[in-house]
């Protein structure tokens, strides 16, 4: 492999002319450059969107009730109806594919006056009620303490868990909040724990300012009877969540009197269903940028073989007087071929690198001015990606030295000779 | 001493084809050249003698006859057999002089070696020795640009001769010199048969031919005179 004489030959023909050398070189930097910054930027823009579902089981539907449109079993159209307590057993008996079933009530954050108090301090923050369930289908980091658990709703505790922004307007910076009390809209609740949400940007803000009761606690204390807000159901593992959607949809309408083709009654959200889409979309993007980024490569290495070409061209009276001196045509023929190689595999590393580079640059950027957006996270490209392009890139390079190569052997070495 | 036949060749025959016209260059050439001869080809442009000389040296190839080399018939190789036989049995001088540009004196010496696969070290000491020969140590590190033109043959000869070759095949090896630089090429040359190796060297100079011990003159594709000098 280290044959001084095969790397000074290569050294005279690509130094041989410096200029042509460098704008072939260039497109296949270009070729890798666009193809690093492109799927490092695809892979951002994933990273970013995929971070706004947080840790989310994907296998959820969220379903609530909204106004009626027919009229059934002697109701009206327009009537409104809530979930109630009842609905949570109902649904466990009939529809066994659910996983994980958290019924959810908010209290209040929807309307623009302070609602949460401590000491002299107020904020308008989202108050919710839950089951210990939900932080297994959107989980929660917990900085200090603990989440609601069975306990708190078997016995009604008047206990709150607050996000950090909550933290923030209603604490001191160095108050430990825990076992302090806040008064939520006119009821004194105790804080067992602290979370941050493991969202990104203007999502994770939100979700940052919500206060967690008990389900069964706010419930009560603010006169919801046994009224059920809404459900967040996660499906078991090997089962599509659409088929609990469906179930539990149906089971719902039958036990509120809606009629069956009333769809407008149930809202509902697949999240499984929104996160395929956006996975396709992202598959879509991925295949975008290995086609553009290809094809780019590709033209790249084109220009290696032409250029391979004329090179042997030029070189036909060396290669004679070689030829002539004993040279074997495999000698000929690895020697071009690792000329081209060389060529492709140098400049698309140098590209690779470059390429790299900028997106750490962008990372920086986006990290040190606090710029980073939901959208945009942590571009970059997996080292695996890296080694794929070099060995394509490696694999490029023979084949692009493999036509001029056999041309330059397909002369008989006396013509070679001969040739001016 | 029994006097061992080096090259054979019966009625060689080689056109060119070109488009429609075919060139019948050599007519059916018979000849035979012992080992330790040196031999002069001469004739007029396009009388065929170069192309003999190629197809002695394994270059171009011919259309039908014989070829035998050291006893080894030649005909249809494949290149790379062929590369190898140019390799290890000839040593080629050629008219302008063919130097590798971008390596050195003592690298072009040592070409021969490469293509033997020996290492690098070991072929440019032997490449110094051939150097020291033909009078040019000094001269080893400088590129062939850098040298003159009887310089340059006899760099050409030390590379001709590094692969120990039985014959060494020399194509107007003068016709780019001055006399006086001319006659010291041939006086290598001359030096070179006498240690044993066999020298056919075309030629259309008289005083050339003169040098050496035969001359064969070449008309139109036949030989028509063979002179002993």
């Amino acid at each position: 492999m280290f044959d001084l004489d095969r790397w000074q030959e290569i050294y005279h023909v690509l130094s041989a002319n410096k200029l042509r050398t460098f704008l072939t070189a260039f497109g296949v930097f270009w070729g890798i450059f666009m193809l690093v910054i492109m799927l490092g930027s695809g892979n951002g823009l994933q990273r970013g969107v995929t971070q706004n579902f947080g840790d989310m089981a994907t296998n959820s539907v969220f379903i609530w009730t909204q106004q009626t449109t027919i009229p059934y079993k002697g109701f009206p159209r327009g009537r409104r109806y809530n979930f109630d307590n009842d609905d949570i057993v109902a649904l466990h008996n009939t529809v066994p594919e659910i996983k994980y079933l958290a019924p959810r009530l908010q209290a209040g954050g929807y309307m623009q006056t302070n609602n949460v108090i401590r000491g002299l301090k107020s904020g308008i923050f989202t108050i919710m009620g839950d089951y210990p369930v939900y932080n297994k289908i959107d989980p929660l980091n917990f900085i200090k303490g603990r989440f609601i658990n069975d306990l708190d709703i078997r016995e009604k505790r008047k206990v709150a868990v607050i996000g950090t922004r909550v933290v923030d307007f209603l604490f001191k910076k160095d108050e430990n909040p825990i076992n302090q009390y806040i008064q939520v809209q006119g009821v004194y609740f105790q804080v067992i724990g602290v979370f941050q949400s493991k969202r990104t940007g203007e999502q994770a803000n939100q979700e940052n300012q919500n206060i967690y009761l008990p389900f069964t606690t706010l419930q009560q204390t603010y006169n919801y009877g046994n009224a059920v807000g809404f459900f967040s159901i996660t499906a078991k593992d090997d089962i599509p969540v659409s088929v609990v959607e469906e179930k539990a949809i149906r089971l719902l309408k039958q036990r509120h009197s809606v009629a069956p083709a009333d769809d407008p009654a149930v809202g509902h959200f697949n999240l499984k269903k929104e996160f395929d889409q956006m996975q396709g979309l992202f598959f879509g993007i991925r295949l975008l940028v290995w086609i553009v980024g290809t094809g780019t490569l590709m033209a790249g290495v084109i220009g290696v073989s032409n250029i391979m070409l004329v090179v042997v061209k030029e070189r036909t009276k060396e290669i004679g007087i070689q030829r002539a001196l004993g040279a074997t045509p495999w000698k000929v023929i690895s020697q071009i071929i690792m000329e081209s190689v060389v060529m492709t595999t140098f400049s698309g590393y140098f590209g690779l690198v470059v390429g790299v580079g900028l997106l750490e640059l962008i990372n920086f950027l986006l990290g040190s001015t606090g710029a980073g957006t939901e959208m945009f996270v942590h571009p970059g490209i997996d080292f695996s990606v890296a080694i794929t392009a070099l060995s394509i890139l490696v694999v490029c390079g023979v084949i692009a030295g493999l036509i001029p190569a056999r041309r330059a052997v397909s002369v008989k070495p006396i013509d070679a000779l001969r040739y001016e | 001493m029994k006097i061992l036949e080096m090259i054979r060749i019966n009625q060689i025959h080689k056109s060119y084809i070109t488009g429609q016209n075919s060139l019948h260059v050599l007519k059916g050439i018979d000849l035979q050249i012992n080992a330790g001869e040196m031999i002069s080809i001469m004739g007029a442009s396009g009388s065929g003698k170069s192309t003999l000389l190629n197809i002695l040296g394994i270059l171009d190839t011919y259309d039908s006859g014989e070829y035998i080399l050291d006893g080894l018939l030649i005909n249809k190789l494949s290149e790379r057999k062929a590369a190898q036989l140019r390799n290890r049995m000839l040593g080629f001088v050629f008219q302008s002089f063919n130097l590798v540009s971008f390596k050195n004196a003592m690298e072009n010496v040592a070409l021969p070696l490469y293509y033997q696969n020996i290492p690098r070290k070991k072929r440019n000491i032997v490449a110094m020795e051939y150097l020291d020969r033909m009078g040019l140590k000094d001269w080893a590190h400088h590129l062939p640009n850098e040298l003159s033109g009887g310089q340059k043959q006899r760099v050409a000869i030390a590379r001709a001769l590094i692969g120990k070759p039985k014959v060494i095949l020399a194509d107007e090896p003068t016709g780019a010199l001055d006399s006086t630089t001319s006659m010291e090429v041939m006086d290598i040359l001359q030096e070179v048969n006498a240690s044993g190796i066999t020298v056919i060297i075309v030629t259309h100079e008289h005083d050339i031919a003169l040098r050496t011990k035969k001359t064969i003159r070449i008309t139109d594709g036949n030989i028509t005179e063979v002179v002993e000098n």
